[in-house]
């Protein structure tokens, strides 16, 4: 049979989602698709654009690679922009003066910023915000400017301006409307938005109609109002809203909206029964949707129009939820009361910025919209009872109005809402869906949402998630249970929290009071790290050595044979060549296996129990330390060489790595910990794999937090950017030890924040705003820990009665007899012996 | 009653609270452990029958149903003190040892 082909004009968020789709369809193989961008790249995530200022790189945002694509033949032509349409034909011409012709044409050229004919504003810092490209003018034109104006105070115009203001220019905006973001919101939002925004230093005029550009006296430009005042600045970004890229439409006669628009029916098809249009630059009943999730839904109507399948597309829900300067703004539904009697409720609270409204229905029995600032936690409520007409509390303002201390929080709980409700706009999961995985086993917070996909765009909705998960489980009779073992009727946060409120210093005086039974080796070990953790005692105490599971309790690694690994500490992978023949000469004389580790440092296999103290009595001599790869704790900050030798360096990463790992050492944490410092964004110590990953910029530290490799690989995401050395490190300190405090046993920090309610939004939230005000008291407890480092090998080397535990035998200077050794690319390898073996060998004394 | 000739292979002191140690004894490897403080005391072969390693006398001491029971330091699975049964596989026991603390001594006993 012969191939259809498709050519997408426009390989936007869209174009891309449409031909992701048809890909994933199961018919993919009775199509060829070939799509043209006028940018010089494939689709990148428009919606996190602004994320490119705080660090993203142009690979963290793109969508899509040439390798998916060529993967799955898909041809693609970048920088070439289609130019003409034969209809009759069935071919299009680019500018390049390719040919090229289609089954099925889709346009999905999205729109343009629209920027009003104010004469002046062709001027060359006169820019506008869309692309990347835009965006690497606006650094460029920011570098040579110190005050910078918006014109527009919509979504987009407020995010640009918080760009501008993290361009470290004084940032103003200019909207021509009485207030912000007239479209989303009411008076009172508007003004206590403004109020907000100009508290964190960005000026804010309203009511202003830009009448010229003209050349400024003190600064680059004038601008002058209508109302006769004036504004100097030295650089214009334009947002003063969008207009769907119509042009070929227009050109080639497929039918526009009167106000611009291709316009499509529920199938996204245009005029032309071989064409669709899709995304930005449709038109459907009149309405443009000027965000993705809609232009998502098109592209599924299309994909299922061509191959047959019946979903349409109905129109979508244009509600928000954003923050905007760190101020959260959510819009719903009706927001501006335009329906005929609909009545509202608004609370106010000037002291902490909050305003929230509802609007209902003059029978007051449905919500019809919603304003939200300062606090839109009751986002995703509202939004599913609106957008599923549910039934009104008796007294509707219960849903704006705070929860009282005491009071039940008199939000609908989940159990509420219809199984037909989305939960998740961005990928559009509904509570049914959500059910479905949970019955299919997905029982905790990160599974569910790795296998549904809800909460992972842009985490909205991740509360909700939660709890329809509890409920769920609660139905299914399954007692949600947090406990740590039998023996002790509490999660391990909650151990964390009564071993500090109560000072308790021991298993055992924890277990007499809060536990029963003689404890197990699941609760022995995570409380030996939680008491480890807050009090920094020597680990092999008369009170704590009964805790330390397999590695710990010899301080060191146990392999197959029961023979140990030695890893002594060398700090960001720095040493001297004098301490590498140390460890040479040390390596050589008890026979180890060597082998260079992933962490920048070296493993000695094959030692025995007794060899332990006199191997580390010669490694703490040449000045080493322990390394703790035996604990759960922190490992290695692996480190490049950076700014001093590096061509590309920005700062000197092997110092911070250094730092780092002197500060952190000894930190006893729920697992492993790895941390890693490149010194520019070509990312060599590959930190970004790490639980705490630090790049250098040219304004400071960009900060990454809670990857790993491993079994499942994460990248870490961005926590903060351009951050001084002294924040970084609070930063760091607050996570650590949030994180020692509220992870579950053994848990990762990857998967503790998939499974924290709010995910990263929240950690930054309790970290950086420090919501929960316990930052200092982390820090705190951070400095007791660093303050209090003592190297558990010296400390044991000097203890006579622990030593006696280093020997295979207590009676009896003898060694293991099943342990037989063979020599392998020039090292000994210790294994276990075979029985034959056994036979040959006699037993080996010890010296 | 059965009669044992006793041997000291160590003191009680030497063996920190709720840990194990090794002791050669008859030519073979015996893992003993010490419950608490007290002087409740077991014995069993050292020699771990999954891992294939002589390592039990290195696991973690605990209670599994008001069994007291060490847990292998390699894969974990747990074996009673008094009877050597092992929790995860029933086919698979451990050899037990006649053990007493005796005036401070830890005690192994052959049967005479
Ligand atoms: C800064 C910013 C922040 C945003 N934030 C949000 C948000 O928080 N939430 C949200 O829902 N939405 C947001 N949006 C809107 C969102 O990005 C758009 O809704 C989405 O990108 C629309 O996708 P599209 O494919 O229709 O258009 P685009 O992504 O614009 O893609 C169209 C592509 O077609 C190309 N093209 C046009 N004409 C031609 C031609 N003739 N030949 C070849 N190629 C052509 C264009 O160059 C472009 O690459 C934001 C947008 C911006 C700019
Ligand atoms: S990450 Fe950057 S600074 Fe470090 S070695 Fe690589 S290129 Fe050089
Ligand atoms: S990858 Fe597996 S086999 Fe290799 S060291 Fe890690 S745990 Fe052992």
């Amino acid at each position: 049979m012969r191939q259809q082909k498709i050519i997408v004009v426009g390989n936007g968020m869209v174009g891309h989602k449409f031909i992701d789709n048809l890909i994933q369809h199961p018919d993919y193989a009775q199509y060829h698709i070939l799509t043209f961008s006028e940018e010089p790249r494939l689709a990148y995530d428009r919606v996190k654009l602004s994320s490119y200022f705080s660090g993203s790189t142009v690979d963290d945002l793109m969508l899509t690679s040439e390798d998916y694509y060529d993967e799955h033949g898909v041809q693609f032509i970048v920088n070439d922009k289609v130019i003409n349409i034969d209809k009759a034909a069935k071919q299009i011409t680019t500018a390049s003066g390719r040919v090229e012709s289609y089954d099925k044409l889709v346009l999905a050229t999205g729109s343009f910023p629209f920027v009003p004919p104010i004469p002046g504003k062709d001027n060359p810092h006169c820019l506008v915000y869309r692309t990347i490209e835009d965006l690497e003018a606006i650094t460029a034109s920011a570098q040579e400017s110190k005050v910078g104006v918006v014109v527009g105070g919509g979504l987009l115009g407020l995010e640009c301006a918080n760009a501008l203001h993290e361009l470290k220019l004084e940032a103003h905006v200019v909207e021509f409307a009485p207030r912000l973001m007239a479209v989303q919101l009411d008076e009172g939002g508007g003004n206590v938005l403004s109020r907000k925004i100009q508290d964190l230093g960005v000026s804010v005029h309203c009511e202003k109609n830009t009448k010229e550009i003209v050349a400024g006296e003190t600064l680059r430009y004038r601008m002058n109002f209508a109302d006769g005042s004036h504004l100097e600045t030295d650089m214009i970004v334009f947002s003063a809203g969008i207009r769907p890229q119509d042009e070929l439409a227009r050109q080639f006669d497929l039918t526009i909206g009167e106000r611009g628009g291709i316009v499509i029916d529920d199938n996204c098809l245009t005029s032309d029964p071989d064409i669709y249009a899709v995304g930005e630059c449709a038109l459907w009943q009149n309405r443009i949707f000027g965000l993705v999730a809609p232009g998502y839904t098109m592209a599924k109507a299309a994909v299922s129009h061509l191959t047959g399948g019946d979903v349409l597309f109905q129109g979508a829900d244009m509600s928000t939820k954003l923050k905007l300067l760190g101020v959260d703004v959510a819009s719903i539904g009706d927001a501006h009361a335009q329906s005929p009697g609909a009545l509202t409720y608004t609370y106010m609270n000037d002291v902490e910025g909050i305003y929230k409204r509802i609007v209902v229905n003059p029978e007051k029995t449905q919500l019809l919209g919603a304003v939200l600032i300062g606090d839109t936690e009751a986002y995703g409520n509202l939004l599913t009872m609106t957008l599923e007409k549910m039934a009104l509390p008796e007294q509707p303002e219960v849903l704006i109005l705070p929860a009282l201390d005491g009071a039940e929080s008199a939000a609908l709980g989940v159990n509420a809402l219809p199984d037909s409700a989305q939960i998740c706009s961005c990928h559009d999961v509904s509570k049914g869906d959500l059910i479905c995985a949970i019955q299919d086993g997905a029982t905790d917070l990160g599974s569910l949402k790795s296998c549904s996909k809800a909460g992972t765009g842009c985490g909205g909705c991740t509360a909700m998630v939660g709890q329809v998960l509890n409920a769920e489980l609660e139905k299914m009779g399954v007692e949600v249970n947090d406990n740590l073992c039998s023996h002790f009727a509490y999660s391990r946060q909650e151990l964390f929290d009564i071993i500090r409120s109560k000072q308790i210093k021991t298993f055992d005086a924890l277990l007499a009071e809060y536990g029963e039974g003689k404890g197990c080796m699941v609760c022995k070990p995570a409380v030996g790290s939680i008491l480890a953790t807050y009090w920094n005692e020597y680990v092999l105490s008369d009170d704590h050595i009964q805790l330390q599971d397999t590695n710990d309790i010899f301080l060191a690694n146990m392999q197959r044979d029961g023979t140990y690994s030695v890893v002594p500490r060398i700090a960001a992978g720095e040493i001297t060549p004098k301490q590498l023949i140390a460890l040479g000469e040390i390596g050589e004389k008890y026979d180890l296996y060597t082998k260079i580790t992933g962490g920048q440092r070296i493993d000695f296999f094959g030692a025995q129990l007794h060899e332990l103290p006199p191997i580390w009595d010669e490694l703490i001599a040449a000045g080493f330390e322990t390394g703790h790869a035996y604990g759960k704790s922190l490992r290695t900050v692996k480190s490049c060489v950076g700014s001093t030798w590096c061509r590309f360096g920005m700062l000197d990463s092997v110092t911070m790595a250094v730092n780092l790992e002197m500060r952190y050492k000894g930190l006893r944490s729920p697992h492993k910990l790895k941390m890693g410092v490149s010194g520019c964004t070509r990312e060599c110590a590959e930190a970004q794999g790490k639980d705490i990953g630090i790049i250098a910029t040219d304004k400071g530290w960009n900060l990454y937090v809670c990857g790993n490799g491993g079994m499942k690989p994460r990248h870490a995401d961005l926590f903060a950017s351009d951050l001084d050395d002294a924040t970084l490190i609070q930063y760091i300190d607050r996570i650590l030890m949030f994180y020692c405090r509220t992870a579950d046993r053994l848990q990762r920090t990857s998967v503790w924040m998939d499974n924290m309610e709010g995910g990263l939004a929240y950690l930054k939230s309790v970290i950086i705003d420090d919501k929960l005000e316990i930052g200092a008291e982390l820090e705190k407890d951070m400095a007791r820990v660093v303050d209090t480092y003592e190297c558990e090998w010296k400390k044991t080397l000097n203890s006579p009665e622990r030593l006696k535990r280093f020997a295979h035998f207590i009676n009896s200077p003898a060694t293991d007899d099943r342990l037989a050794y063979e020599a392998d690319r020039g090292q000994s390898k210790a294994r276990i012996a075979t029985v034959a073996e056994e036979d040959m060998i006699a037993t080996v004394s010890v010296d | 009653m059965q009669q044992y000739n006793w041997t000291t292979v160590c003191q009680l002191d030497d063996i920190a609270p709720n840990t194990g140690v090794c002791a050669l004894f008859d030519e073979q490897q015996v893992a003993i452990f010490r419950v608490g403080r007290t002087e409740q005391v077991y014995a069993v072969d050292n020699f771990d029958p999954f891992g294939k390693a002589n390592v039990l006398s290195r696991g973690l001491i605990g209670d599994c149903e008001g069994d007291i029971v060490v847990a292998s330091p390699l894969y974990k699975q747990q074996f009673v003190l008094k009877n050597g049964a092992c929790i995860e596989d029933e086919s698979v026991k451990l050899k037990t040892f006649p053990i007493r603390a005796y005036r401070g001594e830890i005690q192994l006993g052959l049967a005479s």
